[in-house]
């Protein structure tokens, strides 16, 4: 995909949920990510890093500003359109990695592909690429119970990788993983990123962000770091870019 | 510069659809078997009553059709003044000059009781009554002897008697034996057979069958035949039916009553083929409780999969492709139950049929309607759940574990 200009723009996106009282989740958030960076976002739990990853992902859309990915613009996408967009440019990877235990790890990935209208066949022989990706290709008929967590994760991360995505967002990827397999996963990760994926993680784990290749601190709904930018921003967010 | 023209949204292949349908069964199989019982079960009610009714009335209509539909019968009716109108003595055999007749006989009413012995009350007449007989009698009404013999030109003339089914079992005679007799309007009759039940004239059956000349020599008969049995030629059953009224008795035709048994049977045959209300309502009520079931099903269901419904939105379905996906699961769901009605009411029906030695006829509206009525109770059942699938929040599904 040849796409001019950054994969991904989050431009003054503010997040409000519309409880009682109103929970502001992100505030004025802004920043790109060009193709082939590999971006950590980090920060404690209640920072607003989950919703920014949901805003990304296009499953949910700011209250206001834009998010565009791929230059297009969410808040001029139906919700068909949106979720063509998801089916084609977008991978997912989770915590909890979300497998359907009664298939093959080769099933699993294949699903990544079930929505954006491409046969079975060609389904399951692009899922093998993606399983060889990550290092899997050796077991692709195994059932995700039959795998190790770390294991079951790379299976995940191909499902994310078996449409070409032009973004990767991979939520507290290593959250439910044993350090061994942790640090494993981040390998894939420094991986895939030098084969040129590009790829989000949203972490709490401050080591597995220094990993990476560039580093966002989120505190209160607001970024308060971007290793991008070179300057450290106070965390009451004073001077704050606009 | 990208444009939206590029986000296309897919429809889901229809082999991706029904494996996505099969996902809800091959994870939870007892629940989904379970689930599509209620449906076997109200299904398998309605094929098997349908079935059945359907099995007894064929048999019936084909042992009537094998006796044939061309027997008329010909009674004496009632004269204006509400009097039973008798027969001319001439009537049988005036019949017999009608071109299209094949086959002429008749009976006449005997006055008087049939008693196994001068000892039983003459109270216990067991409703039987006496009946002179031509002797070509068995082979017109279509029934045979099933026991010893028929009367002959010889015995006509005698105190002998043969039964009918229905009197010799209410008289308590299984057999025929040298010296057996009943009483007969206070004369010894000697039993030299017992008869078929005779489908077509069931009057038979209760009568005890005397020879005319015995009849009038010794039971004071009048010779006046009161029933004439008549077998038209295939064909001419129509036109021979209008003229047996003015062709028996010319001078009153209206006093002549003309039936054709096996219409009589045939209707009758129909009736009891009619779906059974009751038996029909009941399957209803099981189908509607399996409906029920399911939906019940498929709602906890989609409760449960939230996460997969969540990462499948995560994945780039629609709220649409999640929609048809659950739909489609209901639709499978009440078809296999359908599926499996139908067999099991299609088991019952052929197991009972054989049992009572009838054909087997699962009409089409049976088993076929069972199969189609599955899908709109899977659709109609499956929307509510489908729709709150697709209502999901994504975001809500996926992160609030």
């Amino acid at each position: 995909m040849t796409t001019p200009g950054p994969v991904l723009e989050v431009d003054r996106v503010t997040k409000v949920y519309p409880t009682e009282p109103p929970v502001t989740a992100l505030r004025d958030v802004s920043f790109a990510v060009v193709r082939g960076e590999l971006v950590g976002i980090v920060g404690p739990s209640g920072s607003g890093k989950t919703t920014l990853l949901q805003l990304m992902g296009t499953l949910d859309r700011p209250s206001a500003g834009r998010v565009r990915i791929t230059g297009l613009d969410i808040e001029e996408l139906s919700d068909r359109e949106v979720a063509a967009l998801r089916a084609t440019r977008i991978g997912f990877v989770f915590q909890q990695f979300f497998l359907a235990e009664h298939q093959s790890a080769l099933d699993n990935v294949a699903d990544g592909l079930l929505y954006a209208g491409l046969p079975q066949p060609e389904r399951r022989a692009r899922a093998l690429e993606a399983l060889t990706l990550v290092g899997l290709d050796e077991r692709p008929q195994a059932r995700p119970n039959q795998l190790s967590g770390g294991q079951r994760q790379r299976v995940a991360i191909a499902r994310a990788l078996v449409g070409s995505p032009a973004i990767v967002l991979a939520d507290e990827p290593t959250g439910n993983l044993d350090q061994a397999s942790g640090r494993a996963i981040l390998g894939i990760f420094e991986d895939l990123h030098d084969l040129g994926v590009t790829i989000v993680v949203i972490t709490h784990d401050r080591d597995i962000a220094a990993r990476l290749g560039r580093r966002i601190e989120m505190l209160d709904g607001r970024i308060v770091f971007d290793s991008a930018d070179q300057t450290a921003v106070s965390p009451g967010g004073k001077d704050h870019r606009s | 510069m990208i444009t939206t023209a590029v986000l296309v949204v897919r429809r889901l292949r229809p082999s991706d659809l029904a494996r996505l349908a099969t996902v809800g069964l091959r994870t939870r199989k007892l629940r989904a078997a379970l689930s599509a019982l209620g449906i076997a079960i109200g299904v398998a009610a309605i094929v098997a009553v349908l079935g059945l009714s359907s099995s007894a009335s064929a048999g019936l209509l084909d042992e009537i059709s094998a006796l044939g539909t061309n027997l008329l019968v010909v009674q004496d009716g009632q004269t204006l003044s509400g009097q039973t109108a008798e027969l001319p003595k001439a009537a049988p055999a005036m019949i017999a000059r009608i071109g299209a007749v094949a086959e002429v006989q008749e009976t006449g009413a005997v006055t008087g009781d049939v008693f196994r012995s001068p000892l039983i009350p003459t109270i216990d007449s067991n409703a039987l009554s006496i009946e002179a007989a031509s002797l070509g009698l068995l082979h017109a009404v279509g029934t045979s002897v099933a026991r010893g013999s028929y009367l002959d030109a010889a015995t006509a003339h005698e105190p002998v008697v043969v039964l009918g089914a229905a009197a010799a079992q209410r008289l308590g005679v299984d057999r025929v034996f040298p010296g057996e007799r009943i009483w007969l309007d206070n004369v010894w009759f000697y039993v030299v057979g017992i008869l078929e039940p005779a489908v077509l004239a069931s009057e038979i059956d209760s009568s005890a069958l005397v020879g005319f000349p015995a009849a009038e020599r010794y039971l004071g008969f009048d010779g006046h035949p009161s029933s004439v049995y008549v077998r038209a030629q295939t064909g001419h059953v129509a036109a021979v039916y209008n003229l047996l009224g003015p062709t028996a008795n010319p001078e009153n035709p209206s006093q002549v009553d003309v039936s054709q048994p096996s219409a009589a049977l045939v209707a009758q045959a129909d009736a009891q083929g009619a779906f059974d209300g009751l038996f029909l309502g009941l399957g209803a009520v099981a189908l509607l409780v399996g409906a029920v079931g399911v939906a019940n099903i498929m709602i906890i269901s989609v409760l449960e999969r939230r996460s997969e419904i969540g990462l499948r939105r995560a994945l780039g379905a629609t709220r649409g492709h999640i929609r048809v996906q659950f739909l489609a699961e209901a639709i499978l769901l009440s078809l296999i139950g359908g599926a499996i009605g139908v067999g099991a009411g299609v088991l019952a029906t052929a197991v009972y049929a054989s049992t009572k030695h009838e054909l087997v006829v699962i009409p089409a509206l049976a088993w076929a309607g069972g199969c189609c009525v599955a899908v709109p109770i899977g659709a109609v059942t499956g929307l509510l759940p489908a729709l709150r699938a697709a209502r999901i929040s994504p975001t809500q599904a996926l992160w609030s574990m």
